[in-house]
């Protein structure tokens, strides 16, 4: 029994045990997850994908700071009744600007990965602020504060810049106009362009199948 | 390590041990109400009234940072400490650090969750919290690395317990994850961006996602288990071998299951046949401890009838056993199609979640909190309450969300003849109701069973002293040189 005289080593020397575990533990993360943040075929973004404007940019983050996340899904999976409820499924390269990414683990509320263009801006508005009104079942919660908040404009900049430094193409001109657009809008507007871009990065090529409808 | 012969004499820490089980019982009902409150607001949309701090999206992450960094990570420390400092025989390394430790913590964990409601989240599960708190976990996590680690190193008996390298490895492990998952760029002062993107984010947020179960709710709550097991039982690990195999083996082969929480997603297909069979493999070191565990107490079934912590104890044991039987039939990738962003995971994190680290942390404080102050516990009749109260939560809980969870993805992949789909999103959400509400009943359930348990223990320790205990003198066979 070699191993468990190693072992008995080990059990007797702090410094080996703590090194012992960190060795064995790290192993997988090497093999497995170290590959994956090297791919190429991971960070190349889909013919149509682009960075979101400064506009999807702040609803985005609204979206992440309200945590919708916590019952949306972005994540269509590729299974023929997912396909058919929500349309093409997603693809590695429409998500490369996003961060964090938002798939989400659990759908109390449907996938929202291509509901891009599905409704118009008045259905959003009054969806957002009062579900119930539009969907009387609906459990959604009401976000009334969103059309009543104005919308942040002093950060924008740091943001777009703090992207620009990872990686994401923003010219010098679109950092220096940002604030414009943002201004006099409330948060909801901001919410509503990203919800309407969403899905957007991805076209199918012509024949494709899996049309997307209720 | 010389043994300096001191004539003062010193004692175990263990005022730092009942303050932090204090706390993490605070958080427990804080936290569950929190998890009471968002299970309602499934049933009750408008129950936020309007608030922005009571939505559902900012309660949720709530919910489960207090439970795992309040309720549980409190009850880590507060065990660890307790059974290091006699597991060594030597008082805390650091005393002061340790209740540095203990109070900023609970301090993190409060403005944490205020920052959460604030609306500052960062999504990714578990590692909500922005990077001003990550660099603060991340700080006191190396005070709790210095502590413990600091006190084995002046142990005077020769081998480190089995314990220990189950909370060396918590403390190892989650210092890793944490540090690689929330790589991020400050932009503001409540604001970052992930340095990884998309699918990428989205591999490594559940190599941290599933090891913080692997190695906190788990693992953490194995080295407990070790140590106050056969306290409880009042005999020793049935076998020492087969807890050092199942040691490495779950160290090693915990880190590969992550990707099970991606199936069918945008991420190479490679990563995810690798995430399942590595989750199926899981199964035996899970098992080998349960069967560890039940052996343990197999020769001591009388004692279960008189002691209610020991009950809790055992049940939670039953129930780890589930969770760990139930985690990797879901990996697999045909089951997963049906339970994935369904209620069968709700389910499935509860029975982990309530029958595990719940049950076992209160067996283990319903041990503790009398001995600590030296006396009885108040109330064997409310703790036997508690146990029946807490059963029935848990089951009826796994049981209403494994009845949701199927339908739910049955429903949603079920197609009729022609192909289109049979039930619109809307029907099948709305069906869901019943179950909710049976949720939300044994979510009340347990919170009653634990506000039990909080009022037990202010009676058993009200004005009393924590008693000091010295540590005992090591025969120089075992001890260190
Ligand atoms: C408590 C869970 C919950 C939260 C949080 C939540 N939603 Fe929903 N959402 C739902 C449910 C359930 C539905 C389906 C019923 C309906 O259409 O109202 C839905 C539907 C939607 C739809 C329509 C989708 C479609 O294809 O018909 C959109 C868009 C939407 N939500 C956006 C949001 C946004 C944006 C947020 C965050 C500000 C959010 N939701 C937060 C549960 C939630
Ligand atoms: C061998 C052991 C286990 C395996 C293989 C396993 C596997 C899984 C799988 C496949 C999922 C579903 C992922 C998805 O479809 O999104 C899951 C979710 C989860 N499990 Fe386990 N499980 C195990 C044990 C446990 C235990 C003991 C706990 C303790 C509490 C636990 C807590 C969780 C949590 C919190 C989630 C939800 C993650 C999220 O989506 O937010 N698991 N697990
Ligand atoms: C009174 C007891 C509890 C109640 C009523 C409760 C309720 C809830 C609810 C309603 C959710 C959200 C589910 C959804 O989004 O559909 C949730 C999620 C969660 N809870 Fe609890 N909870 C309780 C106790 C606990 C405990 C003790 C733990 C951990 C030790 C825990 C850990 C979690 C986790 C990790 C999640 C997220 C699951 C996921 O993302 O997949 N909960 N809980």
């Amino acid at each position: 029994m070699n191993a468990l005289k190693l072992h008995k080593k080990l059990e007797e020397n702090n410094a080996l045990l703590i090194f012992g575990i960190l060795l064995v533990s790290s192993l997988g993360g090497l093999v497995q997850v170290l590959p994956s943040v090297y791919q190429e075929s991971l960070r190349t973004p889909e013919a149509n994908t682009r960075p979101y404007s400064a506009l999807e940019l702040a609803g985005r983050d609204i979206y992440i700071s309200e945590g919708c996340s916590t019952c949306h899904s972005q994540q269509i999976r590729s299974l023929v009744a997912e396909v058919e409820r929500y349309g093409p499924y997603s693809r590695a390269g429409e998500f490369v600007y996003d961060r964090p990414f938002l798939w989400g683990s659990k759908r109390t509320g449907p996938d929202l990965h291509r509901v891009g263009g599905k409704y118009s801006d008045d259905w959003h508005r009054i969806h957002l602020v009062d579900p119930r009104s539009v969907v009387p079942t609906s459990i959604m919660p009401g976000y009334p504060w969103l059309a009543e908040k104005d919308l942040r404009s002093d950060d924008i900049q740091a943001k777009l810049r703090g992207l620009r430094s990872l990686g994401h193409p923003y010219s010098d001109e679109e950092i220096e106009n940002a604030p414009a657009q943002l201004e006099g809008r409330k948060q909801i507007d901001a919410l509503i362009a990203y919800l309407q871009m969403l899905g957007t990065g991805f076209v199918e090529p012509e024949s494709g199948a899996g049309d997307s409808s209720e | 390590m010389s043994s300096e012969m001191t004539t003062q004499p010193q004692y175990y820490h263990d005022e730092i041990v009942k303050r932090l089980v204090q706390f993490s019982v605070a958080w427990a009902v804080l936290a569950m109400a929190a998890g009471v409150f968002v299970a309602a607001e499934l049933l009750w949309p408008t129950l936020d009234m309007g608030q922005p701090w009571l939505s559902f999206g900012r309660l949720r992450p709530l919910h489960t940072n207090g439970i795992i960094f309040g309720f549980g990570v409190s009850a880590l420390m507060a065990t660890a400490f307790y059974s290091v400092q006699r597991t060594s025989h030597v008082p805390l390394f650091a005393p002061k650090l340790a209740w540095f430790l203990c109070y900023a913590w609970q301090l993190l964990v409060l403005s944490g969750g205020l920052s959460l409601l604030a609306g500052m989240n960062t999504t990714k599960e578990y590692a909500e919290l922005e990077w001003p708190f990550d660099i603060a976990i991340a700080l006191l996590w190396v005070s709790f690395g210095i502590v413990f680690f600091g006190t084995i190193s002046r142990r005077k008996i020769r081998p480190i317990y089995i314990s220990n390298w189950f909370y060396g490895a918590l403390i190892i492990v989650i210092a890793m994850l944490h540090i690689v998952n929330n790589l991020e760029l400050p932009v503001t002062w409540t604001k970052s961006y992930s340095l990884y993107a998309g699918a990428q984010d989205a591999i490594v947020q559940w190599w941290y996602g599933h090891n913080a179960v692997g190695f906190l709710l788990t693992g953490g709550f194995l080295g407990m288990l070790y140590y106050f097991l056969p306290k409880h039982a009042g005999r020793p690990i049935w076998s020492y071998k087969l807890s050092v195999v199942a040691f490495w083996a779950f160290t090693y082969s915990y880190i590969w299951a992550g990707p099970h929480h991606l199936h069918y997603n945008a991420i190479p297909e490679w990563v995810q046949s690798l995430g399942m069979v590595m989750s199926l493999v899981l199964l035996a070191p899970s098992w080998a401890t349960l069967i560890n565990g039940v052996m343990t107490v197999s020769s001591a079934w009388e004692k279960l009838k008189t002691d209610p912590a020991l009950k809790f104890i055992v049940l939670s044991l039953a129930f780890y056993g589930l969770a760990t039987f139930e985690g990797p039939m879901m990996a697999i990738r045909s089951v997963n199609v049906v339970s994935h962003f369904t209620d069968w995971t709700i389910g499935h994190v509860h029975s982990g979640a309530l029958g595990w680290n719940a049950m076992i942390t209160y067996g283990t404080f319903y041990y503790l909190m009398p001995r600590l102050v030296g006396t009885e516990l108040y109330s064997k009749r409310l703790a036997n309450v508690h146990f029946w109260l807490a059963l029935a939560g848990t089951m009826l809980y796994i049981i209403a969300m494994w009845a949701a969870g199927v339908s739910q993805g049955l429903l949603w992949l079920s197609l009729d003849e022609t192909g289109e789909l049979a039930f619109g999103f809307r029907d099948i959400m709305s069906s869901m109701a019943p179950y909710y509400g049976l949720r939300l009943l044994a979510g009340l359930i347990f919170l009653g069973g634990t506000l039990l348990m909080a009022y037990n223990f202010y009676m058993t320790t009200r004005s009393r002293k924590t008693v000091k205990v010295e540590p005992p003198v090591v025969d120089p066979a075992f001890g260190v040189v």
